[in-house]
């Protein structure tokens, strides 16, 4: 597999002729976390999909490019906070859609291997209303690895689990995605400071880049530096208009 | 079972009260015959029914096997292309406008007094809601899972396959509880217009003779066929799925 790249992102988004964003100016460094941070509407899942080629409300006007020069659709997938299990479909038929729905023989080895890293092997026959949310949550986690595309765009994937789901989740995803290029959209401050070798804060102006504990990610939660970088964004994000 | 007590119950109270009404007012049997005579009359022309019924049950399952391919496979026809969309649906509508029943005669004229023309009959009746519901369980899968779709790099024809198509099978199995009561309604009436054979011939020729029993003895019979109809595709279409 290509080494993944780093993601420019440079431009104004408008809806309606009105400003969603921007200019902005964003760079998710290749192979590393860049948590997105914003008030609600501010258009931090409309970047997501811009990245992802997917079809937004509004124009935006300027350049998405790969630090290697190659078309970035193709070499994304996308993981939502819901889950968007097929629920006629068993947990490892699940895993599998991709291959299925570009028409290849999907590797079910493959997908029992990773089933198994996240602790789904025995289940992997049933359907997905017999899961936990956390369950649901890993099954699509496991999709999106069978994708093995280099860049990951997750919005808000683990904002619906309870907490210490989500910190298992937090802990198993920085595991799994570690050598990809990763966009999280994130209204969680606790997160970004957890997860993110960089972090961005998201206003109708600018793409803010926000400080990061000196230590890498996946940091220690309750870490002095990490609690204050935390505490900082929210006292940001409370004040920001 | 509980529900199949209760309505034997309230169909054992109808027919008393039937019988009642008959005792009490004396009213002629060619105007109102009893359950009584009904039942009689049924078991005296137990075979001349059977024959008849299994005229209108083939023309009934025929029409209906045929109508529900039909309609699936115009609803998938309208949900995968935007241009046959703009095409077949403004036709469809416009069918709608005419009732269906007004072309019995002209079908009859066409298809002859077999059951061809019945067949026909019924697959134009339930051609439009079977379209209709599975059209709509087609166009209704969620946005975000199609995104998903999208940027997995799925064919178009593998989404219609492995997501629409399965999303919208329950939708189609509604469809097809309102086909199968509507039917029999299109096998019947194809029969009145036209026919030697079915129930709704042997109806007609029995209120022409004033066999008022037999006459009811027949409704009934089409009655008893098409709730078992009914609950054969609910337990058929619960198979199909409900998310």
């Amino acid at each position: 597999m290509i080494k993944a790249p780093s993601i420019h992102l440079r431009g104004t988004h408008n809806i309606d002729g009105q400003r969603l964003f921007g200019p902005v100016d964003v760079v998710l460094p290749a192979q590393q976390w860049t948590c997105v941070l914003g008030r609600s509407g501010v258009g931090k899942s409309t970047l997501l999909r811009l990245i992802a080629g997917l079809p937004c409300a509004g124009t935006f006007t300027g350049q998405i490019n790969a630090s290697d020069g190659i078309d970035i659709a193709g070499r994304i997938s996308v993981m939502a906070q819901s889950d968007l299990l097929l629920p006629w479909l068993s947990v490892l038929e699940n895993t599998v859609l991709g291959a299925r729905l570009r028409g290849e023989d999907p590797d079910l080895h493959k997908a029992e291997n990773l089933l198994e890293r996240v602790g789904l092997l025995r289940e992997k026959h049933k359907k997905p209303g017999a899961l936990s949310g956390g369950m649901r949550q890993r099954t699509a986690l496991v999709r999106t690895l069978m994708e093995d595309r280099c860049i990951a765009l997750l919005d808000e994937p683990f904002s619906a689990l309870d907490a210490s789901t989500r910190a298992d989740m937090q802990e198993l995803a920085a595991e799994v995605l570690a050598d990809k290029t990763v966009l999280l959209v994130t209204h969680d401050p606790a997160e970004a400071a957890r997860l993110g070798h960089q972090i961005i804060v998201l206003t109708p102006e600018a793409a803010l880049q926000w400080y990061t504990p000196q230590d890498a990610p996946i940091r220690d939660q309750y870490a002095s530096e990490t609690v204050a970088c935390q505490a900082d964004l929210l006292t940001h994000l409370r004040r920001a208009p | 079972m509980m529900r199949l007590r209760y309505a034997l119950s309230a169909a054992v109270f109808a027919l008393l009260l039937w019988q009642g009404i008959v005792w009490i007012t004396g009213v002629p049997p060619f105007i109102l015959p009893s359950p009584l005579r009904v039942a009689e009359a049924a078991f005296a022309n137990r075979v001349l029914i059977a024959e008849n019924a299994l005229v209108t049950a083939t023309e009934v399952v025929l029409g209906l096997m045929i109508g529900t391919v039909l309609g699936a496979v115009t609803a998938i026809q309208l949900a995968s292309s935007a241009r046959m969309h703009r095409l077949i649906m403004p036709l469809l509508i416009f069918t709608q406008a005419v009732p269906v029943f007004a072309l019995a005669p002209i079908l009859t004229l066409w298809f002859g007094y077999g059951i061809a023309s019945k067949v026909v009959m019924a697959v134009l009746i339930i051609y439009f809601p079977v379209t209709s519901a599975f059209y709509d369980g087609l166009t209704r899968v969620p946005e975000d899972i199609l995104d998903m779709a999208k940027t997995m790099g799925g064919t178009k024809r593998q989404i219609m396959r492995r997501i629409k198509i399965p999303h919208a099978l329950p939708s189609l199995g509604t469809g097809l509880k309102l086909a199968a009561v509507y039917a029999p309604i299109g096998a019947v009436i194809g029969e009145w217009v036209g026919a030697s054979k079915g129930l709704g011939y042997l109806m007609l020729l029995a209120n022409g003779r004033a066999k008022t029993d037999l006459m009811f003895a027949s409704l009934f019979t089409l009655a008893i066929m098409t709730l078992l109809l009914h609950f054969a595709v609910i337990k058929a279409s619960s198979r199909l799925g409900q998310h």
